[in-house]
């Protein structure tokens, strides 16, 4: 349980993160810290309050909450490491690791080259898998998993609801990327007016940013309708079923806020707080999106770990590790649980 | 041989192509040296000056404008950057020894509008009590970011290429630009109170002079400056 309690902080300091990384980019502060690692030319923990100044603050900020969520994360793999009876859980853990590792480089080279798209895009793409495994080792983690949500110890296993949910979890995050894309090319005001585009439902006039700032909101357009398709999904065939019900009702609470926050940056002309809540309130879509689908799929570890425990090459590897309570009826079944 | 070039720059020798001729150094006589003068007006009524917000760095006490259009009496517009754009051929000129100093004092880049020679020093220095950035967003230059961590602290820089209206940022406090241009030659100047500008020293010859404003864009004159001559022309931009 601790260890959950662990995973969920380290989870929710990355969300954080993501809305410090947001500010950065909205106040337009990317490159007011000119060198990497140092601020300035002073260790990162070193530097003197005085120069928290101007956009010095926002990214000297960013750079601080990093390196904390940066050290957490590796302590979680560390945890993970020596506690986790799972093999793909530990796993989920070390690549977490690497993740924060490769996003810390990446946020380093995109200042030193003055903020290149490509770099800056993955950078901001990276920011949201390093999210999304934190929050897949919190689920995993957790007593609901580990007991099978249900109360009998399995959910139902809905293949069409796995395949919506992971199918809107992909949309969503292509959604991100397009709006990182249109962040980092400052295509966000491209399109001036909302809901219309110029006053025409359809742009009547193209250019490059035109086209990145449409796609978002065409992008807008899909996630919502698939998140609504889902949502209908869990509310027809799966009301009994809470864990379900309340990640589905979470996602339409957030899909509604996020897309309330995207029309207010473009009427306020990108104001940077509803700018970095927008990008942040993007990030939790992703997430409960991801969760709900780590959710639906899980009967299907179950299903797998009893396959494997039948072949007998499962739960091998694991010998002489410590199981939690909560991990006995995994440990029985096989280890993918 | 410097009669030659300045005859084959100003047209008055077809047998001898301007890019077939070698390079002149040092190439202005005194005695036969001119000027250009002018002024530069904006027709129209100029946005008015704002006060920047500069609380997010108490260390910022002056009160700050906004320098992006500044309007004297009579229209006259100042920090326009006009220059000599074509008509040299193939002369060079001696790069001064001298730094130009762009400073950063009461959070604001000092001047707002600056020329130096390829080859010469930008002295860039941070006179405020409070860290500043210089990036500089060239086009055919480098681009560069460097701290200015303290007061006193000095970058020097040299550009390699020329480039009109380098525009210079500051991203620790997002209000402050400035333009700095860079010529392989000595005709360039800045529009004063008075929108008046001056380009000393010229040889004789015509000219194409350019005058640059980092809101209201470009204009381009032809001139035909003779021996000791002086020539006056007039720019007006629109708002």
């Amino acid at each position: 349980m601790l260890l959950h309690l662990f995973a969920l902080l380290v989870a929710a300091s990355t969300a954080l993160l993501i809305f410090a990384g947001g500010m950065v980019t909205s106040t337009g502060s990317g490159l007011a810290v000119p060198d990497w690692p140092n601020t300035y030319g002073y260790f990162l923990w070193t530097f003197p309050f005085k120069g928290w100044v101007g956009g010095v603050f926002y990214e000297h900020t960013h750079r601080l909450i990093a390196s904390v969520v940066g050290l957490l994360i590796m302590a979680l793999a560390v945890w993970l490491w020596r506690a986790e009876p799972r093999g793909w859980v530990r796993r989920l853990g070390y690549v977490a690791g690497a993740a924060v590792i490769t996003q810390g480089i990446l946020g380093g080279l995109t200042v030193l080259f003055y903020l290149p798209d490509p770099i800056s895009i993955a950078h901001a793409g990276l920011a949201q898998i390093v999210f999304c495994l934190t929050m897949t080792i919190a689920v995993a983690t957790s007593p609901g998993w580990k007991r099978g949500y249900a109360p009998g110890g399995t959910s139902a296993d809905d293949r069409v609801l796995q395949r919506t949910a992971l199918i809107t979890t992909a949309l969503v995050y292509l959604q991100i990327i397009v709006g990182a894309t249109m962040r980092h090319t400052e295509a966000g005001l491209a399109i001036p007016d909302f809901p219309l585009a110029f006053g025409h439902l359809v742009p009547p006039e193209w250019n490059a940013k035109i086209a990145i700032h449409f796609a978002h909101r065409v992008g807008a357009v899909i996630v919502a309708v698939m998140t609504i398709a889902t949502a209908g999904h869990v509310l027809y065939h799966h009301r009994a079923q809470r864990a379900l019900v309340r990640g589905t009702v979470l996602l339409l609470a957030l899909v509604t806020v996020q897309i309330t926050l995207g029309a207010l940056t473009v009427l306020s002309g990108r104001q940077p707080i509803i700018n970095s809540l927008h990008v942040v309130t993007g990030a939790s879509v992703l997430a409960t999106i991801l969760v709900l689908t780590l959710r639906a799929h899980r009967p299907r570890f179950t299903a797998e770990a009893t396959v494997r425990a039948a072949r007998g090459d499962a739960g091998l590897r694991d010998a002489g590790r410590t199981v939690a309570p909560g991990d006995l009826t995994t440990r029985k079944s096989g280890a993918r649980a | 041989m410097l009669g030659l070039s300045i005859s084959a720059c100003t047209g008055g020798s077809e047998s001898t192509p301007p890019a077939a001729s070698a390079p002149v150094r040092n190439p202005v006589d005194p005695a036969t040296a001119g000027r250009v003068t002018g002024t530069v007006t904006l027709i129209g009524t100029p946005p008015a000056a704002q006060t920047v917000k500069t609380a997010s760095d108490p260390n910022c006490t002056a009160t700050v404008k906004t320098e992006e259009v500044v309007v004297g009496a009579d229209g006259a517009l100042q920090n326009v950057f006009v220059y000599v754009k074509d008509g040299l051929g193939n002369l060079v000129f001696p790069v001064p020894s001298e730094p130009v100093v762009l400073a950063q004092k009461d959070c604001m880049y000092r001047p707002h509008v600056v020329g130096l020679q390829v080859g010469q020093t930008l002295d860039i220095l941070n006179e405020d009590d409070t860290l500043h950035n210089i990036h500089a967003v060239p086009e055919r230059n480098g681009e560069f970011n460097k701290a200015q961590q303290f007061k006193g602290f000095r970058n020097p820089h040299v550009f390699s290429t020329k480039e009109v209206m380098i525009p210079f940022k500051c991203d620790v406090h997002r209000w402050m630009t400035a333009y700095v241009s860079v010529l392989d030659h000595p005709f360039f100047a800045v529009t004063a109170d008075g929108g008046t500008f001056s380009l000393e020293g010229l040889p004789p010859g015509t000219y194409t002079i350019e005058a640059v404003h980092e809101k209201y864009g470009r204009q381009t004159q032809s001139v035909t400056l003779p021996e000791k001559g002086a020539q006056e022309i007039a720019f007006t931009f629109k708002t």
